[in-house]
């Protein structure tokens, strides 16, 4: 789960991770406000979206005055953002972070993540602040310098110290940045994050580092022992037929095709759609439909499916394991009694009990209901029903 | 022969009187797997489908020699209970639980490879010897005896891979769900080397996916060290991008984790790479031809 940059900055300020202040804002009086509230004769209106480049895409402006303060604010609130990261369709801007603006001498990048091969945490940092660090990471990979934690001796001085020396820090800046490393290892482990970025980093004219930015996202596994963060969820950064699909214990996701897939297991359900666009057609979604299908999770399935008005038709491809394929027969008869499918579906039961499923389908004999034989021949079924060649 | 586990192996289940833990145990011990006794604390002293019921993995160990765990524990409770296993002396534990925090499984995987206890999983179907020993979660009867080795991320794939295969008159030597967790215990690295020194494996399936870099790094031993034919499916290669708001998982390794890469990694490593998830069964007959 991803958060805020504001709510990521609330953590940090727990754990004494320093960073500006201010506040956040869901309307230009509400932003004006927060400003005269924080004082001074500078401040940044940043707009709260879950995808970083917002920048470029002019998310982050600076005001001079109060009067620009609520303007800007104004003109962001309800703005489309499109970045790099949020897709071609970007996300709309709900809220605003109205900031005090900071007295910058240095920028760097400074972050936390997994290292799946090590199996620890690697903390890195980059003299490259502002930047794309995917960017650096590509171009020039010497100017990134990572510490490997193992997680049984905790982040130690050296770890820090290496990384301070990469940065090219003196030995009073020196101090200072340790500090803050040390804080944002603890906010890293105690709060089950999976990954941390400040990007930038800076040093300010006192030679004090904050953290301008601050991208958060956690292990969802580890969200029952977190409910303070839980809470920090905010749906509008959800896709809502993705939502939908989680109460049903499904997983979905759109694609941009017109052969809807529905599939027992993350790993299937991928190849399912791998082989659709082999045989070539386009799918239309991942949706896994998990380990315990039944008539109602099926039925959602249909429905999830059909929301989405591109689609053609629908490839069921199920490998019945401890749930027998005859079951889930029954299921898909059931589910179109709930749901008006009107569409083709290419339905592949292999497994426990695949033959009786097939005499459970053939029986029904339902007009829109195909069977396929294997995954090969439901895929190419699929692909042309789309077509409107079946 | 087969790896890691065959008809002899003594299998202890913790979390064996939870429902889970139970309809497994029964479904394993059918399938010929010998289950000795479980752990469930606070019930020591039961029987529990005919075999004793233990307050520590210790007692059920000094009580049945057990050699390997299957762990069927909450997800709150699995760091615990692998890390309980790993202080007994069990030598491998196969943790079939979803969900478990990653970052107890850090800790957990830390002790265990400290203590020398493998572990798979967690997240995974287990793994099957043919017609043998199963642990786990599997449809045993997909599995018929024959020379192919499988190791898998993905649960219902490791089926319909296995599926194949039978279908081509051919079968499998042992099976393994390694699961697809970021945190797991044995990987292809671990996994590669056991199949070619089994004696009866002729042949690796191994099944990936988008993420990490697991797969290139098994392609790098492939080439390296890995004589028999591999036969190589990554699903996901129509994955979108991942939505992760950042993006700092991509840089550590170099690698940005797409089946592409991983594919071009093991295809120039010498595997049979199949494009379509219904030709593993079929490539690996044809690799077998090749090979002979």
């Amino acid at each position: 789960m991803n958060i805020h940059e504001y709510q990521a900055k609330e953590i940090f300020r727990k754990y004494g991770v320093p960073t500006p202040r201010g506040g956040v804002a869901f309307s230009g009086p509400e932003a004006r406000r927060v400003a005269e509230e924080l004082g001074g004769n500078l401040w940044v209106v940043k707009a709260q979206i879950h995808a970083g480049g917002r920048g470029k895409a002019g998310g982050v402006k600076l005001a001079k005055t109060l009067d620009e303060v609520e303007k800007i604010a104004e003109e962001m609130l309800g703005m489309t953002l499109v970045t790099h990261q949020t897709g071609p369709e970007g996300k709309v801007v709900k809220k605003v972070y109205i900031e005090e603006g900071a007295d910058i001498k240095e920028e760097y990048y400074l972050g936390m993540v997994l290292d799946r091969a090590l199996e620890m945490p690697v903390m890195m940092a980059s003299t490259e602040g502002g930047m794309e660090i995917e960017e650096v990471a590509a171009k020039t990979p010497e100017k990134i310098v990572k510490v490997a934690i193992d997680p049984t001796i905790g982040f130690q001085p050296f770890h820090a110290r290496k990384l301070a020396f990469g940065l090219g820090l003196g030995k009073d800046e020196q101090k200072e940045f340790i500090k803050f490393a040390n804080a944002l290892y603890k906010v890293y482990m105690d709060n089950d994050a999976e990954m941390i970025e400040i990007n930038p980093l800076i040093k300010t004219g006192e030679g004090k580092f904050l953290a301008l930015d601050a991208k958060m996202g956690f292990d969802d596994n580890a969200l029952y022992r977190h409910p303070d963060i839980a809470d920090m969820r905010d749906l509008d950064e959800e896709e809502p037929t993705e939502i939908e699909a989680k109460k049903y214990g499904l997983s979905y996701i759109k694609l941009d095709g017109n052969v809807g897939c529905m599939v027992n297991g993350a790993g299937l359900a991928m190849a399912t759609m791998d082989i659709i666009k082999h045989e070539g057609g386009e799918p239309a979604n991942f949706l896994d439909v998990g380990g315990g299908a039944n008539p109602d999770t099926v039925a959602k399935g249909f429905e999830i499916i059909l929301s989405d008005p591109n689609v053609k038709s629908i490839f069921v491809n199920i490998f019945g394991g401890i749930v027998r394929c005859d079951r889930i027969a029954n299921g898909i008869l059931q589910a179109t009694e709930k749901v008006e499918v009107n569409v083709p579906v290419i339905v592949r039961l292999d497994g426990t009990n695949a033959e009786e499923a097939a005499e459970i389908l053939r029986n029904a004999n339902i007009k829109n209901i195909i069977p396929a034989t294997d995954l090969k021949d439901g895929a190419q079924k699929a692909v042309k029903a789309a077509k409107g060649e079946l | 022969m087969s790896i890691l586990v065959n008809k002899d192996t003594k299998v202890i289940v913790q979390g064996f009187t939870g429902k889970e833990g139970t309809f497994h145990s029964e479904q394993c011990m059918a399938y010929g797997t010998q289950i000795v006794g479980g752990v469930t604390p606070n019930k020591g002293g039961m029987t529990h489908l005919g075999k004793p019921v233990f307050n520590t993995v210790e007692d059920a160990l000094k009580a049945t020699g057990a050699t390997v765990s299957m762990i069927f524990v909450p997800p709150a409770f699995v760091a615990d209970a692998v890390m309980e296993a790993a202080d007994a002396g069990i030598e491998l534990a196969v943790i079939i639980t979803e969900g478990a925090p990653v970052r107890d499984m850090m800790y957990a995987k830390h002790y265990a490879t400290k203590k020398g206890m493998k572990t798979i999983g967690p997240n995974c179907p287990g793994i099957i010897t043919a017609e043998e020993c199963k642990i786990g979660i599997m449809p045993g009867h997909i599995f018929k005896k024959g020379n192919v080795g499988l190791i898998s991320k993905s649960g219902t794939l490791t089926y319909e891979a296995s599926n194949q295969v039978v279908k081509e008159g051919l079968g499998i030597t042992t099976a393994v769900g390694i699961g697809g967790d970021p945190i797991i215990g044995l990987s292809y690295k671990e996994l590669l080397p056991m199949f070619e020194a089994d004696p009866e494996t002729e042949a690796i399936v191994m099944i990936g996916e988008i993420g990490g870099d697991l797969e290139i790094q098994a392609a790098k031993l492939i080439k390296e060290k890995i004589t028999k034919p591999v036969i190589a499916f990554i699903a996901g290669q129509t994955a979108p991008k991942g939505k992760r708001m950042g993006h700092a998982g991509a840089i550590i390794s170099g690698s940005k984790g797409t089946a592409a890469e991983k594919m071009a990694a093991l295809k120039e490593a010498g595997a049979y790479v199949v494009e379509s998830p219904a030709d593993i069964g079929a490539t690996v007959a044809k690799a077998l031809k090749e090979r002979k």
